[in-house]
């Protein structure tokens, strides 16, 4: 009895503070800077250098919603969250909004009170093995050790995987990835589980990564993407064609360079109203018509802040994959600017 | 003539046989006295020489120079051979600076470099008792330290000429009347805070004001109400102005006297700057709250007894993640929204709580370690319960715990660590994680970890060493 007392308090309060907080973006616009919970350090993601200066693919995310709500790419606070602050630091409202690979799931969009607004980034978990070990496909990994996180979705994935497909596994439990890392090269385990682009990291660092393959086989789904609280739908319009807006950017070939460019010459009525040269879409949901622009000239488009932060030729080295636009044979696929 | 058969002169002693002596001796005795020993000995020695194999290349072709690990790591193998493995140690050109200050901007790092040489003038007081020539040897060193240290923080000419008038005045001070540097210590705690986090230069001394006015009304009350209901009254009157008088008039004497130093947020600090700041601020505020727990637990009085019992209880019954996550993310719930609540000072309230609690049950050891008859002794003369406290039972209780305070201390230092689970960057795991999100060093391993390790270590070890030497001074039995 006293425990549903105190959850129903708890209750109560989170809706108290959920209600006050409902205007976000006029928070926002008061505090002249965004809060966007982000990424203790994950490469290419989301990490300040030395000097504390944020950079990665998540992060120019959040970078994009500052220079769309407030006019300058500048004014974010990046607020580091451990995977276990993080939906709490959302819902209490210590952050605005949360670009930090979060997976999409059912219990987190419900019962946690989230909004998924966009899918930034495609992810799936894979193996890495060494090439010496003869193995090209994850289902002949029968009685094999493996390196896994502890404490992630990709654990429950790797015991239902090996038991769909009948067969055996040796868990190595690890804290963190570096960790993961230094055993499977070690010899600890035959193989590294996790989110492929964590792989495809950490295969990218190795002194020895022509001697690694990852296997084909992705055995889960992981979209990722920015979250805001339940509640407040114009901020989450806000974050959401944001994000469609660079994707729209990269389908019509609009780029952080020639934006001005093509502003003035162009004859897409669509990119006209994306620009802000026609319609008032920028108005519709709170900010001015420039705001995409805005956006699109201090980060680039998606195809953009992808190349830049972990695309091929970056250490990461990531294939677009599911990530490639639509139009490419790929997931990314914006809802038409009208 | 009769032959002599004695020597004139002694002789030399013979040296003792081969066995019996030196080194032979000593490892006859503590190596290969037995069976068991030699076979133990033998074991040992190999691993020994097999973890000094193992490690010792990789010390040996440690890499000071390079822009990233496979520079590095291309060095070793052009200098060692392909396959070889070295230590890269250039990660630390890069990321020195993140370890030790986190993000602190470094314009400002003379602010926590001048609070650090402060600390230890400030703490030599309560150190070193009245000693004049630890005294000096302390803030001789701090002074030194400072003038190195500042000159290599390129500080503003201004603020490294006010930061050496201010440790040589306090040395002066320290050779004129050692007794007054209380004083300092005293009002250390509110020029730390505003060296740290900057600001108007009124907001530490208007804060301080309110102790002021809690003195004022205590001493202005005292003859009328008797002592504990004029502490009282003290108290309520110093919230009062901390509560409403403190802001406006801050901003007043802003208005009027516009000085101060540009603000820090909180989420700049990092590196061993928070974990001392944290460890620092905790250690100072729980040694005063343990005794004062330590004492209402053997109080006669109930409702005093049943809280300290219930404090001490719940927060040693509580591990400390869950009281940092408190700090992090329940609070944010119950506190009215839009409240900033700085994090920092979040976390430094719990841990002080936790440190206190434990504090608290050393000290009640070291008050139950104390014979019936100092208490009997004490009541004997007449003394009432705080002077009893403060000049007979207190001195002896804590010099008997002053190994577990200490450890007590060294283990809430180390503990500062885990700050990192809520996503402060600490030293251990934060700053190291950062090292390997950087694109350049994703993949180092050891190295950070062992850079963090020797300079806890240096820390620690200089507190363990302290209170030997406290506890060798304080020696007064004859055991």
């Amino acid at each position: 009895m006293k425990k549903s007392v105190f959850f129903g308090a708890l209750a109560a309060t989170t809706l108290v503070s959920g209600m006050a907080l409902a205007a976000t973006l006029d928070d926002v616009k008061a505090r002249g800077e965004l809060l966007c919970g982000s990424n203790t350090g994950l490469t290419g993601f989301g990490s300040p250098d030395a000097s504390g200066n944020w950079s990665g693919f998540d992060v120019d995310l959040c970078r994009a919603v500052a220079a769309a709500v407030l006019g300058d790419a500048n004014k974010v606070k990046f607020v580091p969250t451990t995977g276990e602050t993080r939906f709490t630091a959302l819902q209490s409202g210590e952050v605005d909004l949360l670009v930090r690979n979060s997976t999409w799931t059912f219990s987190r969009d419900t019962e946690l009170a989230l909004d998924f607004v966009a899918v930034n980034y495609y992810d799936g978990q894979g193996f890495m093995v060494k090439k010496d070990l003869g193995v090209s496909s994850a289902k002949e990994l029968d009685g094999a050790t493996v390196c896994i996180q502890t404490g992630t979705t990709t654990e429950l994935n790797l015991a239902d995987f090996f038991k769909q497909n009948n067969i055996s596994y040796q868990p190595v439990t690890v804290a963190d990835d570096s960790e993961a890392q230094r055993q499977y090269l070690a010899g600890a385990c035959d193989a590294y589980t996790t989110d492929a682009s964590g792989l495809a990291a950490s295969r990218a660092t190795m002194p020895d990564a022509e001697n690694h393959v990852i296997l084909p086989e992705i055995i889960s789904k992981e979209p990722l993407g920015p979250v805001v609280r339940h509640g407040d739908n114009q901020w989450g319009d806000i974050v959401r064609w944001t994000y469609f807006a660079l994707l729209v950017a990269e389908e019509k070939g609009v780029t952080a360079a020639n934006v001005e460019e093509v502003l003035a010459s162009t004859a897409d009525e669509e990119v006209k109203r994306l620009l802000g040269a026609s319609g008032d879409m920028g108005a519709k949901i709170g900010l001015d018509n420039d705001a995409f622009k805005r956006s699109i000239a201090a980060v680039g488009n998606y195809g953009e802040i992808f190349a830049r932060n972990i695309g091929e030729g970056t250490s990461i080295n990531l294939a677009r994959g599911l990530n490639a636009l639509w139009t490419q044979g790929g997931l990314q696929y914006a809802p038409p600017f009208r | 003539m009769a032959i002599e058969f004695s020597r004139k002169d002694m002789l030399p002693p013979l040296p003792p046989p081969v066995s019996e002596r030196g080194a032979v001796k000593w490892a006859r005795e503590n190596l290969f006295s037995t069976p068991l020993n030699i076979a133990l000995t033998v074991l040992g020695v190999l691993v020994i020489l097999w973890l000094v194999k193992s490690a010792l290349p990789w010390w040996l072709n440690s890499v000071w120079n390079a822009s990233s690990l496979s520079e590095c790591r291309a060095i070793v193998e052009a200098s060692a051979g392909a396959g070889a493995t070295g230590a890269c140690w250039a990660m630390l050109r890069v990321w020195w600076s993140g370890f030790i200050f986190g993000f602190y901007p470094s314009a400002e790092w003379w602010r926590p470099i001048l609070s650090l040489g402060l600390l230890f003038a400030a703490l030599s007081p309560a150190l070193f008792a009245g000693q004049k020539r630890n005294l000096t040897i302390v803030i001789a060193g701090a002074a030194l330290f400072l003038v190195v240290a500042l000159y290599l923080a390129e500080t503003p000419a201004t603020a490294f000429v006010l930061s050496m008038v201010l440790i040589l005045g306090l040395l002066a001070l320290a050779q004129v009347a050692p007794a007054k540097l209380l004083w300092f210590t005293l009002i250390y705690p509110a020029l730390m805070l505003w060296l740290l986090w900057g600001g108007s230069v009124w907001l530490p001394i208007v804060g301080m004001a309110g102790f002021g006015v809690l003195y004022f009304v205590f001493r202005l009350a005292s003859p009328f109400i008797g002592l504990a209901p004029a502490a009282g009254l003290g108290v309520v009157a110093a919230a009062l102005w901390w509560l409403y008088i403190d802001v406006p008039v801050v901003n007043q004497l802003q208005g009027l006297l516009p000085f101060g130093i540009p603000s820090i947020d909180s989420d700049e600090f990092g590196g061993f700057l928070l974990a001392t700041v944290i460890g620092v601020t905790a250690i100072t505020f729980s040694l005063p709250i343990g005794i004062l727990l330590a004492l209402g637990r053997q109080s006669d009085m109930l409702i005093v007894k049943t809280l300290s019992v219930g404090f001490i209880e719940f927060i040693r019954g509580v591990p400390l993640i869950t009281l940092l996550f408190t700090a992090s993310l329940l609070l944010q719930y119950f506190l009215p929204p839009g409240t900033n609540f700085d994090i920092i000072l979040r976390v430094i309230i719990l841990v002080t709580f936790f440190a206190a609690a434990y504090l608290a049950e050393v000290i009640r050891g070291g008050l139950a370690a104390l014979p019936r008859g100092q208490y009997e002794a004490a009541d004997a003369l007449g003394l009432d319960y705080w002077r009893a406290q403060r000049l007979i039972i207190l001195p002896q209780a804590l010099k008997i715990s002053i190994p577990a305070i200490v450890s007590t201390f060294i283990g809430l230092f180390k503990d500062t660590t885990l700050v990192g689970l809520i996503g402060l960057y600490e030293p251990l795991k934060g700053i190291t994680q950062l090292v390997r999100a950087d694109t350049n060093w994703k993949g180092i391993y050891w190295e950070p970890y062992i850079f963090v390790g020797v300079i806890f270590f240096v820390i620690c070890f200089g507190m363990s060493r302290y209170s030997m030497y406290l506890e060798r001074k304080l020696k007064t039995d004859h055991r």
